[in-house]
């Protein structure tokens, strides 16, 4: 047996590589350190760099990411994309010229007219950026000088299932993997008691029944399920199956894993398996995990002036403030992407009335979290997106009253913005036209976001690829261009 | 011709500097340069060049993969119009040089390609630096070896026609049980491998009930086994497990990938439907071995048959198992085309091994299909009476009504339960006049071209006969036509995949140019005539299989495989493979047992955290799926194969062992290992639950002495008797628990103490390595 354990301790890691295909990102996960090393703290980088797919391509400014998810599609002309025109023409139908043959839902195609709709709130300019935004987002306007709003986002989908996993992963169709699990591949873990891509989930205020989410969202697709986003949940499990069994010590727990350890090393030597090795490290991670789960959830050690900043909310377990406060502690502990779902933007009537619920919702914690981030210094290379998956028609569906009207989806235009990680604070990137319905500047499709977050991180897009079913995939498919007007010097 | 001059002192070097194990030679350079594959590259320059280069083998996988997408199949994106994959372009005179062809049989200085792939000029460099690719040293030895050896082109190995061909190794060889052995130790052979001794008979025997059952064998059965010293004793067993009922459902797990079955409609809303009755058709059908034909066919085109059975028209339910919306305000044409798609896609996938998605937006970038192909195909699947979107309480038409009487008169084998009136299940219906398919630019539903198409399939791989008929009965025809040279190699191929992890071809769904190559083509090619000259018959196929040699090897790696065939490709141990999600969740049931053994029937909830699918359902779903209601009365204790599959919310459980999510067809699950496996493994009440219940077994049973107790419980969970070493581990294990159990509780009772501590055990053997594997 002794040549046989000579052999894998020279040939383990190569072959086990390989087996996974590019597999860095796997090894990275499976022994939880990081081949890209922004710190070059890490003894074994030298090794994992001689890898398959060497990363980064070029210095990287960001080393994580919180995506802040609203879904439903919030309205770009209530919060954002201030067009006065609408109230000045309150009322009339959208002209053919402008609409240019934009196919519609099933919820406003049998509607004979589109009266155009200014929205009801009042909109003011903030920050020495002047950046417009509506009586909605009062705490968002304060933090205005750190954000980059882009005005012109479009997109191909017009229906919330894959407009949603258009952004989520690069394509319409259910099967490819979420961008936090193409950056779980290709760069790694940056820390070694946590998952690299962690989901929180919080529900919307707004809409009485928002639409639901679903897991495939955050899933790996054809890459390892290694790179699975892992839900974190309010509650007691925070992760499933993260606490012992009733019964069950901490001291026993222990001693098993110890005796676990023993006999499958003795595996490991009769078969020279190196998934073996993974599985002894794997169980080592789980515990880990027991620890640092429940500590990184407990948030009793934040002092209440910080609480306070986040607002309310952030008291109860679950709420997007909540949520927000949790991702900057995930932060903190370098987890590569924190991934943010809110419910309920999706306001096809009684928008009034709902968008103010549900922009109350999100305007303190967002504001809070970018505060926070930067106070601690982290803005700087955590990347924050806050956006959908679409925008919200200037003309009305259903009945047009004084005092209420609703929005159907909208693809062709829509504002997100993003702070931190290198992008341009106080900046504003493209324009729609004076009716809110067309780009008229610098246009930014969902590909073109995706190239520009992953440029952020050193990669370039068209070469972190994956080859499966007999051809290369990438997050952005067959198009996506890096905007690097958004992007600080 | 200067750069193929250095070629042979550039190889050299590149041998040199590995020898001297200087692994960062490319580091230096510019690190776009060495995106891509520089270190795997490095590695492969050492694989010996053959001596005779195949085309099929050696050359066109390496223009598939570098040169293809820009000199390939598809016109639109064909650049200089110029082609790889056609013989008659390479040929042409050079533009460079009159006197050179692009290529010049049997004349590398006269061949432009040659240039092109060694020019330091960018812009003549082939494959151009924008396209990220770049040939190896070793393609490109290849490629000159070629054109050398005179530049002969031949079809794709998939579409030649499969034939017979006696293995070189002479049927005395002392080794092989079956012909199966001659064809794998003739690899070896030329690999200078050698087969591995035969495995120890517990192992042996938890394999193949796994493979054949998908359940372990209990000690008895294991028992009986061992002290069967006859000749036959273990094909005494293959055909028990052949015939028991537990076989068709193992086998039904595979095909409810394949099938992407589920309980629910999939897409944001995610409401109920009901096709488990056509579930228990598929166990049906493969518990009585209908030829494999035959349960295809009538998948496709049950339908369609003379005189169409109510039996056979429920087999159609098949091609309705796709996700389907329900979401407010699609375009529902949009949708309606994404399930004729989703047929089409299916069918290449599972019967023929081809990826014809992509041949929906364009003309195949790597293989020769056509748009035009795949929306011949397409058309096939697009004459029913469909909606793009359906309601929340709704079953999608074409559908049919199923009630007990039906049940008792016609479709016995469906496993009826009383509380259930009726349900709807969806099937295919052809209304043959209904709609003309036209070709759809880009795929998309709404850019329909001027080009209708008839219906048919690719002439390259087999003709059309004009006696089929122009519908999927016709499609079936043509499958199963003896001339058609994918369809037995495919189904062969997903059987081996079965038992040995990976496939002949180690890509089950993609036999074309991008595919992997047959690591045993002439033994792919007997098993797919010999699979129809028996009349497609499965259980036949199977049992030679786990009759051979090769199958029944030990998984012991030796040193020669480590050194010479690593990945193991040659079979000379037998592969190591973990078990399946469905087999991880069997085994503890079967092992502690509460497993209850009931066939069919619609699907079940055993335990899973509570909230799931509360917190993902959207409000405006159908309410009985809001909140997950665990089974009761034994029902929570089913076979995995009838765990409830809610698409959006998939069981945690199975979709962390890598089950298939069920969105679209699968053929091969992913293989991982995570962390998120071992917190189950440690923590689900379900292995808490049978840890305790397989310790009071013990406890309760007839063995007494500790030891032998520990024995048992190891045998029960892995089947096999623990070596002495692990043993002694377990004992000392055993021992310090019962003392922290006694310190930690006061007055505990010792019936107590003794439940706890076994319980503790059994925990720790259910987390061994061994327990999750098939060895």
């Amino acid at each position: 047996m002794h040549e046989l354990n000579k052999y894998f301790q020279n040939n383990n890691r190569r072959h086990f590589l390989k087996n996974l295909g590019f597999g860095i990102g796997g090894l990275a996960l499976g022994s939880l350190l990081d081949p890209m090393n922004i710190d070059g703290s890490n003894s074994l980088v030298p090794q994992l760099q001689a890898g398959p797919l060497p990363l980064p391509h070029f210095a990287p400014k960001a080393k994580r990411v919180i995506y802040l998810f609203q879904s439903g599609g919030p309205s770009q002309l209530d919060l954002f994309d201030y067009k006065p025109y609408l109230n000045k023409y309150r009322g009339m139908d959208l002209p053919d010229s402008i609409r240019k043959g934009q196919r519609l839902t099933g919820m406003t195609a049998g509607q004979d007219k589109f009266p155009v709709t200014g929205s009801i709130y009042n909109f003011k300019q903030y920050g020495e950026s002047r950046a417009w935004v509506s009586d909605l987002m009062p705490h968002v306007s304060k933090v205005v000088d750190e954000l980059c709003f882009v005005k012109s986002m479009h997109t191909e989908a017009i229906n919330h299932d894959p407009a949603i996993t258009f952004f989520q992963t690069g394509s319409q169709l259910p099967g490819r993997p979420s961008i936090g699990s193409w950056m779980s591949y290709g760069l790694g873990s940056l820390n070694d008691n946590l998952p690299s891509f962690i989901v929180l989930l919080s529900t919307g205020n707004g809409k009485p029944q928002p639409q639901p989410l679903y897991s495939r969202l955050w899933g790996n697709g054809f890459l390892s399920s290694l790179h699975q986003g892992v839900q974190f949940r309010s509650g007691k499990d925070p992760v499933l199956y993260l606490q012992n069994p009733d019964g069950v010590s901490k001291n026993e727990r222990r001693k098993m894993l110890d005796h676990l350890a023993e006999l499958n090393e003795a595996q490991e030597k009769t078969f020279g398996d190196p998934e073996i090795n993974s599985r002894i490290s794997n169980y080592e991670m789980a515990y880990r995990m027991q620890t640092s789960v429940p500590q990184v959830m407990d948030i009793s050690d934040e002092p209440d002036h910080i609480l306070r900043m986040y607002g309310k909310n952030s008291y109860t377990p679950g709420t997007y403030a909540a949520n927000c406060l949790l991702a900057r502690r995930l932060i903190e502990k370098d987890v590569r992407f924190v991934q943010l779902y809110h419910t309920g933007w999706d306001q096809h009537d009684n928008l009034p009335a709902q968008l103010k619920r549900q922009a109350e919702d999100v305007d303190q914690g967002t504001a809070a979290l970018i505060m926070d981030l930067k106070q601690r210094g982290l803005l700087e290379d955590t990347l924050v997106i806050w956006g959908g998956e679409f925008g919200r028609t200037n003309y009305c569906q259903g009945k047009l009253t004084d005092t209420d009207y609703g929005r159907d989806h909208h693809p062709r235009s829509f504002t997100i913005f993003m702070a931190g990680g290198g992008i341009k604070p106080g900046f504003s990137f493209g324009e729609t036209d004076d009716f809110g319905y067309n780009i008229v500047k610098d246009p930014m499709h969902v590909h073109d976001l995706q190239a520009t977050l992953l440029h952020q991180f050193g990669v370039d897009h068209e070469k972190m690829i994956y080859k499966t079913q007999g051809r290369r995939f990438r997050l952005t498919d067959v198009s996506g261009e890096v905007k690097k007007d958004i992007l600080s010097i | 011709m200067t750069s193929k001059k250095y070629t042979p002192f550039l190889f050299f070097l590149m041998a040199f500097m590995i020898a001297l194990g200087v692994k960062y030679f490319l580091k230096d350079q510019p690190k776009t340069q060495t995106v891509g594959l520089a270190t795997l590259d490095l590695e492969k320059t050492v694989e010996a060049i053959p001596d005779r280069i195949s085309y099929n083998f050696d050359v066109k996988p390496i223009l598939s993969d570098k040169c293809y997408t820009c000199h390939g199949p598809d016109p639109k994106s064909v650049q200089g119009d110029f082609r790889l994959d056609i013989s008659d372009h390479w040929f042409r005179t050079s533009e460079d040089d009159p006197n050179k062809q692009i290529i010049f049989p049997g004349e590398i200085s006269k061949s432009e390609l040659v240039d092109r792939i060694h020019s330091t000029r960018a812009s003549h460099h082939m494959p151009p630096p924008e396209s990220n690719l770049e040939l190896t040293e070793r393609e490109k030895r290849i490629i000159e070896k070629w054109i050398d050896q005179g530049a002969q082109w031949d079809r794709h190995w998939a579409y030649n026609a499969p034939v017979k061909r006696a293995p070189s190794v002479s049927e005395s060889y002392r080794w092989s049980n079956d012909i199966i052995d001659r064809f794998v130790a003739q690899q070896m052979n030329k690999k200078g491998l050698k087969p591995a001794p035969k495995a120890p008979k517990e192992i042996l025997l938890r394999r193949l009930y796994f493979d054949l059952v998908g359940l372990p064998p209990t000690i008895s059965e294991t028992d009986a086994f061992l002290i069967d010293n006859s000749e036959n004793a273990y094909e005494k067993i293959v055909d028990r497990l052949l015939q028991s009922s537990s076989y068709g459902e193992r086998m039904a797990s595979i095909w409810m990938d394949i099938a992407r079955y589920a309980d629910t409609n999939g897409y944001q809303d995610d409401t109920e439907r009901f096709m488990w009755p056509w579930r228990d058709w598929v166990i049906h059908a493969y518990n009585k071995n209908m030829p494999y034909e035959e349960f295809v066919s009538w998948q496709l085109a049950g339908d369609l048959l003379p005189n169409a059975t109510k039996e056979q028209i429920l087999a159609t339910g098949f091609n309705r198992n796709h996700m389907i919306t329900q979401e407010g305000g699609v375009i529902e044409e949009e949708y309606r085309v994404e399930y004729v798609a989703d047929r089409t896609s299916t069918t290449a996938k599972s019967f023929m091994g081809l990826t014809m998605e992509c041949a929906r937006c364009h003309d195949h970038k790597y293989d020769e299909i056509t748009q035009k192909d795949f929306f011949n195909l397409y058309s096939f699947f697009n004459r029913l009476e469909e909606k793009g979107r359906i309601g929340y309480q709704e079953v999608a038409s074409p559908k049919i009504t199923l009630n007990q009487e039906l049940v008792r008169s016609e479709l016995s084998f469906v496993s009826w339960p009383d509380s259930i009136p009726q349900v709807e299940v969806m099937v295919m219906e052809e209304v043959e006049e209904l709609r003309n398919t036209y070709i759809l630019n880009r795929g998309a539903y709404d850019a329909p071209t001027k080009h209708k198409v008839e219906g048919g399939m690719p002439a390259n791989i087999l003709n059309f006969d004009t006696d089929f008929p122009k519908n999927r009965l016709g499609l079936a025809q043509w499958l199963f036509d003896s001339k058609n040279p994918l369809t037995a190699r495919v189904a062969v191929n997903n059987l081996w995949q079965q038992f040995f992890g990976i496939g002949i071809v180690a890509t089950p769904s993609d036999f074309g140019n991008q595919g992997a190559l047959p690591t045993h083509p002439e033994l792919l090619d007997w098993l797919a005539v010999t699979f129809m000259e028996e009349a497609w018959d499965t259980k036949k196929m199977i049992k030679r299989i786990v009759m051979s040699a090769t199958y029944q090897q030990s998984s012991k790696p030796t040193n020669l495989q480590l050194r010479i065939d690593p990945k193991n490709q040659y079979l000379s141990v037998f592969p190591r493979q973990k078990l399946t999600a469905e087999m991880i969740r069997d085994n503890l049931l079967v092992s502690s047992g509460l497993f209850v053994d009931k066939i069919g029937g619609p699907s079940v909830k055993p335990y899973q955290p509570p909230g799931l699918w509360d917190e993902m359902t959207g409000g405006s779903t159908n309410n009985s799926l809001k909140r997950y209601i665990m089974s009761t009365d034994g029902n929570q204790y089913r076979r995995s194969l009838y765990t409830y599959w809610k698409r959006t919310v998939p069981p945690p459980g199975m979709i962390t062992f890598d089950a298939s999510t069920r969105d679209y067809c699968t053929v091969e699950r992913q293989k991982t290992s995570t962390p998120l496996q071992s917190l189950i493994l440690l923590n689900d009440p379900q292995v808490q639950n049978a840890a305790q219940a397989i310790a009071s077994l013990i406890l309760d049973s007839e063995i007494k002495k500790d030891k032998d107790r520990i024995i048992s419980l190891h045998r029960r969970i892995t089947g096999r008797i623990p070596s002495r070493k692990a043993l002694s581990e377990m004992i000392d294990y055993f021992e310090t628990v019962m003392e922290m159990h006694e310190e930690n509780t006061a007055k505990i009772s010792e019936i107590d103490l003794e439940l706890k501590t076994y319980t503790s055990l059994a925990l720790l053997i259910y987390n061994l390595d061994e327990t999750s594997q098939k060895s």
